[in-house]
């Protein structure tokens, strides 16, 4: 549903996991050959060499979304109780289409693409995920923002019966979860909304049914379960900004150059590591994004905004 | 006729009780070495850390609470497990530590350094092992004999240790603080029965 109808196929041309994972692998080390090739090089592209995809069971059972849990597994645990049916998403602010949109219309006729990203949390442990999107800039326009409109503001459902991180009492959390994207970077080619993952409906543990997915920046930019888009000509406060102002900015461009407070930032912990060794390794400036993304922060001082 | 032997049964229970988070990790690094990511998830070190982190914090506030517990429930045999429970608890927060250097950090010493000295809550961890240090290394017969007074005087230092530990807890925390608020409620009623016991005795002393 989520990713438009599929076709019948013959049993004979169904892939197997396997196959589809090890294809996933090879076209990932391939990469760096292939760059610029003009297909898979925007699905592709920052991709290193020994990027390999972490495995599905990972990303979909091992990961923050606090609506649910504080805990990596109580996303995977919890999540199974949402409702993502019917999805409604309110548009509001610098635009000229402004109201309640059915979460179907909003993404009918556009084909979710895969896109092949690192995902670097600001904890320090980082994955690749093979996800399905659609471009950011390609839904957003539909609304026709207005001059007035430099940012955009995403929030997260907010739903306690649903979701138990909600209605926790050891939760200073002040719900909804919020993020923002400046209009250039929403507008960015890597930035996309995702509705799938490994090639399948996106699961509720990883913000079914769209979650925003922005790879050169810390997870916790990557809103999940979006109910709410606003234009607005003002820097929104983000969640985590709002808790520890100065552990959290609003950019958070991934940045081994910026300390923090709680993690160092140099290097990152690549997922599954295994007892004996945290598969450690040097982390790139924009999550390795440099090349796409750098000149929209040309003359900042990305120390001050990190 | 010879002399009655003391009842070891309860310190012998409490010291398997005190095993049997150590015998659980032990089955989970067995897991996980036969099967990655089957007994601590996938980031085994992490959860390796956090596992012995969690169970640090607890067999200190258990440590913590023989003397009050002792006397509130009249049970003056608890007094020779009082050395016995603050040496567990040595014992988890060495091995949190060790973990942290060899799984963690992988004996990086310049990682280990930034983190000392940039990130706070470490910093207050690795000063709270350093006075639980000083404590089990001078828990010996002889050294409270040499020490006297003074001894009771040093061992005080747990009243900076347990702090230290919640900070630690405290700082690195993001967010869901229930077992925080539990731990420190522990903390407070035993304090609170310490406050009380030297009231008391300053009372009935004058």
């Amino acid at each position: 549903m989520l990713i438009g109808k599929s076709p019948k196929i013959p049993t004979s041309e169904i892939i197997s996991e396997t196959t589809y994972l090890n294809r996933r692998k090879f076209m990932g080390q391939s990469a760096a050959l292939i760059a610029g090739s003009s297909l898979l090089g925007s699905a592709q592209a920052g991709l290193q060499e020994d990027d390999e995809i972490t495995p599905e069971d990972i990303v979909t059972q091992f990961n923050n979304f606090y609506e649910f849990g504080t805990d990596k597994s109580d996303p995977f645990e919890n999540a199974h109780t949402l409702t993502t049916d019917p999805w409604t998403v309110n548009v509001s602010g610098e635009a000229k289409k402004t109201g309640d949109f059915a979460f179907e219309d909003i993404i009918k006729g556009m084909t979710a693409e895969e896109r092949i990203y690192r995902f670097r949390c600001v904890e320090a442990w980082s994955m690749v995920v093979p996800w399905m999107g659609i471009s950011l800039k390609k839904i957003l326009e539909q609304f026709e923002p207005t001059g007035n409109a430099k940012y955009v503001e995403f929030k997260t459902l907010v739903r306690p019966e649903e979701m138990p991180g909600q209605s926790s009492f050891f939760s200073s959390i002040d719900w909804p979860y919020t993020e923002g994207l400046r209009m250039d970077e929403a507008y960015n080619p890597l930035s996309i909304m995702v509705t799938g993952v490994f090639g399948k409906e996106l699961p509720n543990q990883n913000g079914a049914p769209w979650r925003l997915m922005v790879p050169w920046k810390y997870g916790f930019k990557s809103v999940k379960s979006i109910v709410s888009i606003r234009f607005t000509d003002k820097e929104p406060l983000n969640t985590w900004q709002q808790l520890q102002a100065s552990e959290y900015g609003f950019y958070a461009n991934v940045n081994p150059a910026v300390s923090h407070p709680r993690w160092s930032q140099a290097s990152e912990r690549r997922l599954p590591s295994t007892l004996f060794n945290t598969n450690r390794r040097p982390t790139l400036p924009f999550n390795g994004y440099a090349e796409e993304v750098a000149h929209l922060y040309k003359g900042m001082d990305l120390r001050k905004f990190f | 006729m010879a002399k009655t032997r003391p009842n070891n049964t309860p310190k012998l229970a409490l010291a398997v009780l005190a095993s049997a988070p150590f015998a659980w990790l032990v089955y989970l690094i067995a897991l996980e070495i036969a099967q990655p990511t089957s007994g601590l998830g996938p980031e085994p070190a992490e959860g390796l850390l956090h596992y012995l982190g969690e169970w640090s914090m607890i067999m200190l506030l258990v440590a913590f609470s023989i003397t009050p517990v002792r006397r509130m429930f009249k049970q003056p045999l608890l007094a020779r497990s009082r050395r016995m429970m603050g040496l567990f608890a040595f014992a988890y927060v060495a091995l949190h530590l060790l973990a942290y250097i060899v799984l963690y950090v992988e004996s990086s010493w310049q990682l280990l350094l930034e983190d000392f000295v940039e990130r706070t809550y470490i910093t207050a961890g690795i000063a709270g092992f350093f006075g639980l240090l000083v404590m089990a290394v001078t828990s010996t017969k002889g050294w409270r004999r040499r020490l006297g007074q003074n001894w009771l005087r040093l061992h005080k230092v747990i009243y900076l240790v347990v702090p230290l530990a919640l900070l630690h807890l405290i700082w690195l925390r993001k967010d869901g603080f229930g077992d925080i608020a539990l731990y420190i409620l522990w903390f407070a009623i035993l304090l609170g029965e310490r406050v009380y016991q030297v009231r008391t005795s300053r009372s009935t002393a004058t």
